[in-house]
This record gives C-alpha cells, structure tokens and sequence, in this order.
C-alpha cells in the first residue's frame, strides 16, 4: 500500500510537473506580450520596458520557467517601484488586474466553490443512487424506463439551461426562493443553504445522471454474480438481494466516482457559478479570461490539475479499501 | 490514472474484447429502424441540418436576417421588453424579437443551429482523426511509445478540460477565425478517451490470427493499420463518434455561454441563453427558445447515438435482453 502509494504520488507530480511546463509555454509564449497586459493599457513603451524588466521577461524562457517553478515552491520577492513585497510560497505569481498574489485569490474563492460541491454531492448521490436502484429493483417495469428517460434527458441538459428553468419557477413565478447571492456559512448557516438551494439543484440533477447509470449497471452486475443466484435460490427476497447485497457491491464504484467528480468540481463549476453569480473559483477563471490576466489563467488551471489528479489518486485507493476483489496496480 | 472509474465513466466504451464484427450495411440500418428512438432522433436531427442548411433561404421566407436591430420592436420604457405578447411574435417575426434589441428570433435561432452542428461535427472529426492516430500508433508502437502515449491519453481523460478550453480561448489572437478556433480547441482536447479506445481495441485485434498472417506476408505496419485494423475499427469508432457529436454540442453551448465562444453578432445558442439570464424574469420565451433547440437537438443525438452502439454491437444487444429475462424470473421467485 505505501509502496503503491509513493510511487502514485510520484507520477502524480510528473504529471503536473508535465501540465506546468504545457501551461507556462501555452499561456506566456502565446502572441500577446505578457508586459504590455500587465502594464495596462495606457502605458507608454518606456513603462511597458520597466514592467518586462521587473517580470523578467527579458530571460530566457527556461529562466522565467525556473523562477516560476521556484516561486512555486520556495516564493518570491518582487520589487513593486515603491518597494519590496514578499509573495509566500505556493506563489502563482501576482494577477495582471489588481496586483494581489494569485494564490490569495483562489483561497479567497474556495469556501464558495467547497459550498456548492459538497451540498451538490449529498444531493446527486441521493437522487442518483436512489434512482439507478428503483430502476435495478423494477427491472423491465415503467419505473425502469421512466428512469432511462429521466437519466437520459438529464445527460443531455446542459447545467445552464436547468438552472436557468429553476430560476425561472422557483424565482420568477412561484417567487419560493431569493434571487441566490452568495452568503458564506459563518455569516449565516440558513441563508447560505437557502441561496445555494438552486445551484446545488442544478448541478445534482445533472450529476446524478451519470450515478443512476452506475448505480444500475453495478446493481445489475452483481445481481448476475453466483453468490447471489444462491440467495436467491435459497429464497431471499428480491428486494433484500438489491438493498443487502447487490448494492454492498455496487457502492465502490459510486465512492470512487464521488471522489473523482468532486476533485473536478473544486477546480470550480464554471458553468454554475457564473450562471447563478457564486464567487468561486470557477467564476475566477472566467473572470480571468476575459481580462486576460495570464497568472490567474494558469494559476486556477495548475490548482485545477492538481485537485483532479489528487481526487484520481484518492478514488483509486478508496476504490481498492472498499472493494476487495480490486488490487492496487 | 488508469482507475476502474474513469473507464466507466466513458460509457463502458473502453471494453478490452475484440471489437464484434460489424454488421453489413443492410443488417445495421434494419437494426437502427426497429428501434423507435432512434428514428424520431434521425428525424429531428435530420429537420434540424436541414433548418440549418436552408437558413438563409427560411430568413428570406420570413423577410428577416438575424442581425438587424429593430428599435421599434421593443419597449425602451420597460428596459427594452419586446412589444406584443410572446416575446413579441407577428407575422413578420415568427418567433418574436429579442429583448433589448430588436432582433429577429426565428433566423437567430436557425443561424445558431449552424453554428451548433458545425462545431460539434468539426470538433468530432478532429478527435476522432487525433484519437484514432494516438491509439493505433501506441497499439502497433514499441513499450516505450505505448507507454508514453497510453499516459498522455489517461491524463487527457482525467483533466477537466473546459478549464483548459477556456485559457486557452484567452490567449489566441483575437483575429483567429471563431468557429475553427472552437472546432480546434474542443477536438484537440477532447481526443483522450478515442485514443484509449482505439489503443485497446486495436491491441486485442493485432493479437488475432489474421493480423498476424498479414504481418507474416511482410506487411509494414502503416499497411497493416490501413489494411487490416481500420476496416475492424471502422464499428466501434463511429458508435464512439455517435455519441461524441453530442457532447461537443453542449461544450461549444458552454463556451459560448461563458463569453468564449463565436463573436456576436454572430448567433449561438450559448450566447442567447447567457443574455437570457438578465432576462428570464422579463421574458420567459427568449429563455425557453434557445433552450429548447439545444434541449432537443441535443436529446435527439443522444438517443440516435445510442441507437447506433446497439445496432452495431450484437453482444450490447443479446446483453439487455438476457438481463430482462432475469429480471423477470427474480420477480417472479
């Protein structure tokens, strides 16, 4: 296990190692130049010059990709004109927008973005599951294809356009639910749920999709297993066999993809956030993008990678602690 | 990142079995037809090329192009609500007016369509040129290119791409034709999952006999992938594609939803819904119009794509039809 462990660890910062080098040459070799972005557009050449000097652009490209790697790990002083300020390690370098380093403005993102998974996962693995079992229990029956149809519609809408359904009945017509705007848990616990209540419904609606699906093939798999063809052979009750048996061996699955789908998810839902205005950090990179700030682009693009590659290496484990009959490889 | 799960989250496409031999042309499409989804989804999406294709022909039927503004049309005092009811539908809009500007709906809509299907068949076919390239050359390369390539497409899978899309979309000149970049960026990052099934697939073809005795005669290897594992290839790869063409449509939706995709004025469905959200209060059908035909169009491909993976596999179908008669014995016990 230790040994599976360090060695997956290990390919896991290869692969990042890889991503980073991807990023860097993507993101500031593009056309563009990064000094005039960063200076604003009313800077004179004179001022864009000073800005190159103090990024460092003037280096060459296996140099500036050093430092980065070293600010990364170790820091970095920079010199502001004025003075010297200090950016702590993991240092992402400072946005080109307000000068503040990248890393602060993704921790600042986080709680919206942890907010609006975790209550997303509780939701999509209860609709999910619950589903992929009616339909693995009522097998050939209207429940069963009335499941394949819901799972099939809710695969093929996109998340925007059930949230923006949501709104429109629970906001504009029924008038049921506040406009959601973001309220951080500390400030007050019950209007945080209640404003997270729409996009925690329209990201489980569209997740729990692809766990009704798993949910069902895994349930259906092992029904078809020999130990419980005995059970049933012994008369043990349809239903007992999919609640006690069948599901105890489709649950891995679940719990992996769990952790994976949730890796993805702190790299921030895009789609969600911007649609229902969260401050996460999904709207961060939009936001990004937009102004073509390059440090946070690549900044909120490593974190991303390494969250996911953490969840791959976090699901593979869990997958093999609660399914026996999976080795670590 | 070889897990168990993200080879089930790839709809079970990753099966490492010989890929079944695929029915004649005759036999697959009399398949296709007995299944009733997949005609109403070959007839939609057939409606819908057509509406696309004929645009401009149905912009000119109604008298209308999908950039005009038309001040009149909207109501300024109520922060540019389209007169009339239904979002403002007459006889010379069909569908009524945008909200705030004035432009005709109807030929937005139909312009949007292309740009929709555009993309996402472009960005398929560059996927499935890439995948198919990656896979094939890791399957028939030595250790070392397979493992390098077999990483490199675990990777592609796992990353969340969207992420990846949307940086980059940032960083190209902003010149660059729109659509192609899109076409460009969804297919070059996309290609992981086709790779690992081509590489799996063509690794268990080249073990048979036949492959084999093609290499004994002396063939090269380019000959041997030509000749004798494309063709076998040619069943899973497009059942794959099927249900590619989809999921590209929902991605270029999302781009252009998050303001990265095609440049206004031209039209597209993402776009329209992320102007809908200020307007979803105000005016309900140009919120539901966009969302409809993305909802259908969308729906209508994943059912055919569907479809499509039974009708060319024998085992998916004798699978499904052994498991219901299970389930009708266990309900019966």
């Amino acid at each position: 296990m230790t040994g599976y462990l360090l060695r997956r660890v290990l390919g896991a910062l290869v692969v990042l190692l890889a991503l980073s080098v991807l990023v860097y040459a993507l993101f500031y070799l593009a056309p563009g130049d990064p000094a005039r972005l960063a200076c604003g557009p009313r800077c004179n050449p004179e001022q864009i010059a000073q800005v190159r000097d103090q990024l460092g652009l003037n280096d060459p490209v296996h140099v500036q990709y050093a430092h980065f790697l070293q600010s990364l790990v170790a820091g970095h002083d920079y010199s502001t004109g004025t003075g010297v300020q200090h950016c702590a390690a993991p240092c992402l370098g400072r946005s080109y927008q307000n000068d503040l380093p990248v890393t602060d403005l993704i921790v600042q993102r986080l709680p919206a973005t942890v907010s609006l998974a975790l209550g997303a996962m509780v939701l999509w693995l209860l609709l999910g599951v619950g589903a992929g079992l009616l339909s693995a229990l009522r097998r050939g029956g209207i429940t069963e294809r009335l499941v394949t149809w819901l799972v099939l519609a809710g695969a093929a809408t996109p998340v925007f356009i059930t949230g923006l359904m949501l709104l429109m009945v629970f906001c504009a017509q029924l008038e049921w639910l506040p406009f959601p705007s973001y309220v951080p848990l500390t400030e007050d616990p019950e209007q945080w749920a209640w404003n997270l209540l729409l996009p925690w419904l329209a990201l489980a609606l569209l997740e729990s999709a692809k766990y009704a699906r798993l949910t069902r093939s895994s349930v259906l798999e092992a029904l078809a297993e020999d130990h419980i063809r005995t059970f049933r052979a012994y008369g043990v009750s349809e239903r007992s066999l999919v609640l006690r048996h069948a599901l105890r061996a489709a649950l891995p699955p679940v719990i992996a993809l769990t952790a994976v789908d949730l890796g993805t998810m702190l790299g921030g839902a895009m789609l969600t956030e911007t649609l229902f205005g969260l401050p996460g950090i999904g709207q961060l990179i939009v936001q990004a993008t937009r102004t073509v700030d390059l440090p946070v682009v690549v900044g909120v693009v490593l974190v991303t990678g390494a969250a996911v590659v953490l969840a791959n290496i976090l699901a593979d484990v869990l997958h093999a602690v609660t399914d026996r009959r999976a080795a670590l490889r | 990142m070889s897990t168990a799960v993200t080879t089930q989250q790839e709809t079970g496409a990753d099966a490492v079995a010989a890929p079944a031999p695929a029915p004649a042309p005759g036999q697959f499409l009399r398949r296709l037809r007995a299944r009733k989804g997949a005609l109403v989804g070959a007839g939609v999406l057939g409606l819908l090329v057509v509406l696309a294709l004929a645009a401009p022909l149905l912009a000119a039927l109604e008298g209308q192009d999908p950039t005009t503004y038309h001040d009149a049309l909207v109501d300024s005092a109520r922060g540019g609500v389209p007169l009339g009811d239904f979002g403002g539908i007459s006889a010379d809009h069909w569908l009524g007016v945008e909200p705030g500007t004035g432009r005709d709906l109807f030929t937005r809509l139909l312009y949007g369509a292309r740009v929709s299907l555009l993309v996402a068949v472009g960005a398929t076919l560059v996927q499935v040129l890439v995948g198919v390239t990656v896979g094939l050359t890791a399957a028939l390369g030595n250790r070392l290119v397979d493992t390098v390539l077999s990483h490199v497409s675990d990777v592609m899978v796992a990353l969340p791409m969207l992420i990846f899309a949307i940086g980059l979309t940032a960083v190209v000149p902003q010149d660059f034709p729109r659509p192609l970049l899109l076409v460009l960026v969804i297919g070059l990052l996309n290609w992981g999952a086709t790779a690992r099934l081509v590489r799996a697939q063509a690794t268990t073809l080249n073990k048979l006999d036949y492959v084999a005795a093609a290499r004994l005669t002396g063939a090269s290897p380019l000959r041997v992938a030509r000749r004798e594992l494309l063709p076998a290839l040619a069943a899973p790869v497009l059942t794959y594609a099927a249900i590619l063409v989809p999921v590209n449509i929902v991605y270029e939706a999302s781009l252009s939803f998050l303001g990265v995709g095609v440049r206004p004025p031209t039209p597209s469905w993402g776009q329209m819904l992320s102007s809908a959200t200020t307007w979803f209060q105000a005016d309900p059908a140009y919120v539901l119009l966009p969302a409809l035909m993305l909802f259908v169009t969308v729906l209508s491909c994943t059912v055919l794509g569907d479809a499509v993976r039974t009708a060319l596999d024998p085992r998916e179908a004798s699978r499904l039809h052994i498991g219901r008669r299970t389930g009708r014995k266990g309900g019966a016990a």
